[in-house]
């Protein structure tokens, strides 16, 4: 009897650790983020009128009232206010608008000097704008992380704001004051505190190995998720970014899992022996779109991201793939071949309604709804460059032109697209990020090849 | 049953040599020195229901099926190459194989792998037309992810549309 336990046990246990076969280490949580008042500030118009890629900015090493240790920076909090401003110089410099001079280049203002920046200190090394911050050591090990952007001309605070945060999440104090800089001289909505999920790419073009990476919007606390045993593609992240949607050949089939990145334990989207492509979830994270293929036939359903019956959006002979939720989770935007080749439709949520929207005569793929809801980004498969049209197909305009650029995703704030882009014959891969407007084409850092970005939400 | 298959590949034979070759890519490998009557079960050949024994009976050529860009119909040529598969799974009844769907990778990747299940599916159902039981044949689907040609030109890419049977051991 005992034999017969144990060997139940087993067969039970078989297929779950083979499920997880591929995945490396857990990724630790990352801790909450707290908003704090900081006192003072006032409704003030931004003095400079020219481009903003001229509007220079200094960002000076963000002062500390105390230096203590700190789990953050080895050298204490003096070491780490540096940090802080060499991170916000980055974020601003790489973004392309502005002309941000850093900390290391600057005097170092002291605490004091925060609140009541020394004018004549900075008047003359050609800032606009000037950005004073601190980082204080709590007894509770947390850091108290404050961000002031000063209008140079005017003499005067244009905006504040102060974050406490976990040691491990100081780089996110960061971003957040980068974003508060952003949004407050462009009036755009922020978009540098978030996350991206890729596939980090080794080998050659026959044999290559494919894992499923994360990296912060600047590409720092990189972090590698399955070993690369078997090939992962096309991540996606939940909205909450508790949850990550891959691709996997695990168990030699392609199919759709859900890893849960706090428990560390991943299922399958669909208890089927069909091949799932294809995880996109809506905005509010309640609803999983996957496609499937039944007899070679690919079809996207739907399903509740806490479980439940699967519901087939499409039905047409052909391939239908993908799906793009717009922000008020009404439509969804997808690709089908069912007029002889590629091109874009959508419908609502429901299925209903399902409507072509691009003529253009070029193939259209993986369309992205754009966060604002006013632009749709797809792949134009003739002349595999990046693409933006109005949801209803019109105004089209090419943003990329590599040998072959595909695969677009939004920042959360929708001004810039993110893709892929795979080199002639070498077959090497990278990720790039472009502007809405077609400008500042960049390469992200990224320690290997790198492809299927997928750019998640501001940080909750 | 094993009648029905022989005249129904014999007929398939016939219309299939009326149609001429006309988009075999460049580099494929030399014609097999095998002829079409597989010797099996030599003591010191391959084993029955491994790969080598499959491309020894049948011919490397006949083991893939190529397809045109976007396509995944079955024309003459292809017929003619499953129905010599189909002769080798009749004669090797216990032998069960997979076929692998493959694309260019002049395609985006999601559609590539909803592509390559149809091309693994569309080889399937012809053999399941001409008599191999469906519940031997698996299908899998590699999108642009395994190409074998590896260079970014129209042969490379010939060569890459293609469905390829590979025996389960």
């Amino acid at each position: 009897m005992k034999y017969v336990l144990f060997a139940s046990f087993l067969a039970l246990a078989a297929p779950l650790s083979a499920q997880n076969q591929d995945l490396g280490q857990p990724i630790p949580e990352g801790g909450e983020v707290e908003t704090i008042e900081e006192d003072g500030g006032l409704e003030v118009t931004v003095s400079f009128e020219g481009n903003l890629d001229d509007l220079g900015i200094a960002i000076p090493g963000f002062a500390t009232d105390r230096d203590v240790a700190t789990p953050a920076n080895s050298s204490g909090t003096a070491a780490l206010g540096k940090e802080l401003a060499r991170v916000i110089t980055s974020d601003l410099r790489n973004n392309g608008l502005f002309k941000p001079t850093g900390p290391d280049a600057l005097p170092q203002p002291g605490f004091a000097e925060i609140t009541a920046p020394s004018w004549s200190t900075w008047s003359n090394r050609g800032a606009e704008m000037l950005v004073h911050g601190y980082v204080r050591g709590r007894a509770d090990s947390k850091l108290t992380v404050g961000c002031y952007l000063y209008d140079m001309a005017l003499q005067q605070e244009l905006v504040r704001e102060g974050w406490v945060v976990q040691p491990a999440d100081w780089r996110r104090a960061a971003h957040k004051c980068a974003d508060l800089i952003y949004s407050r001289l462009t009036g755009e909505s922020p978009f540098f505190d978030s996350r991206i999920a890729y596939i980090a790419e080794t080998g050659t073009k026959d044999n290559r190995t494919k894992r499923l990476a994360i990296m912060d919007s600047d590409g720092a606390n990189h972090r590698f998720i399955t070993t690369g045993r078997s090939t992962a593609l096309t991540p996606r992240y939940s909205p909450d970014y508790k949850k990550l949607s891959y691709l996997s050949y695990v168990d030699g089939n392609p199919r759709i899992y859900v890893y849960d990145i706090g428990t560390g334990r991943q299922t399958l989207i669909t208890q089927s022996a069909n091949p799932t492509f294809a995880p996109r979830w809506s905005p509010d994270g309640r609803w999983l779109l996957y496609s499937m293929a039944v007899n070679g036939n690919t079809d996207i359903y739907r399903v509740s991201s806490s479980g439940g019956e699967p519901i087939r959006l499409t039905d047409t002979p052909g391939i239908d793939i993908g799906g793009s939720y717009s922000p008020d989770g009404s439509r969804i935007v997808f690709e089908s071949d069912r007029s002889g080749a590629q091109q874009c439709y959508v419908m609502d949520a429901n299925g209903g309604n399902q409507r072509r929207i691009s003529f253009g005569g070029a193939r259209c793929a993986t369309p992205e709804w754009s966060p604002r809801g006013d632009q749709i980004a797809f792949t134009n498969a003739s002349t595999f460059n990046i693409s933006v049209m109005s949801p209803s197909g019109g105004n089209v305009r090419v943003l990329t032109n590599g040998w072959q650029d595909e695969a677009p995703t939004w920042a959360p704030n929708g001004r810039i697209i993110q893709f892929f882009r795979t080199e002639r014959n070498s077959g090497k891969t990278g990720l790039y990020q472009v502007d809405l407007t077609g400008e500042n084409l960049r390469k992200l850092p990224t320690p290997v090849d790198a492809s299927d970005p997928a750019w998640g939400p501001i940080l909750p | 049953m094993n009648t029905r298959i022989a005249t129904g590949l014999m007929l398939a034979s016939t219309i299939a040599l009326a149609a001429c070759s006309k988009k075999a890519p460049e580099e494929l490998p030399p014609p097999p020195t095998e002829t079409a009557t597989p010797t099996p079960t030599a003591p010191t050949g391959p084993t029955v229901g491994s790969q080598a024994h499959f491309v020894d009976a049948v011919g490397q050529e006949n083991t893939v099926v190529y397809f045109d860009t976007d396509r995944f119909n079955i024309d003459a040529e292809d017929q003619t190459k499953l129905q010599r598969q189909a002769q080798y799974f009749s004669q090797y009844q216990q032998v069960n194989f997979t076929i692998e769907g493959h694309c260019d990778e002049r395609g985006t990747r999601e559609y590539n792998l909803a592509l390559g299940e149809r091309r693994a599916n569309a080889a399937k159902n012809y053999l399941v037309s001409i008599g191999i039981p469906a519940n031997r044949i698996r299908t899998v689907s590699y999108g642009k992810e395994r190409p074998v040609a590896l260079g970014s030109n129209e042969s490379a890419w010939a060569q890459n549309r293609r469905a390829a049977t590979i025996t389960i051991n």
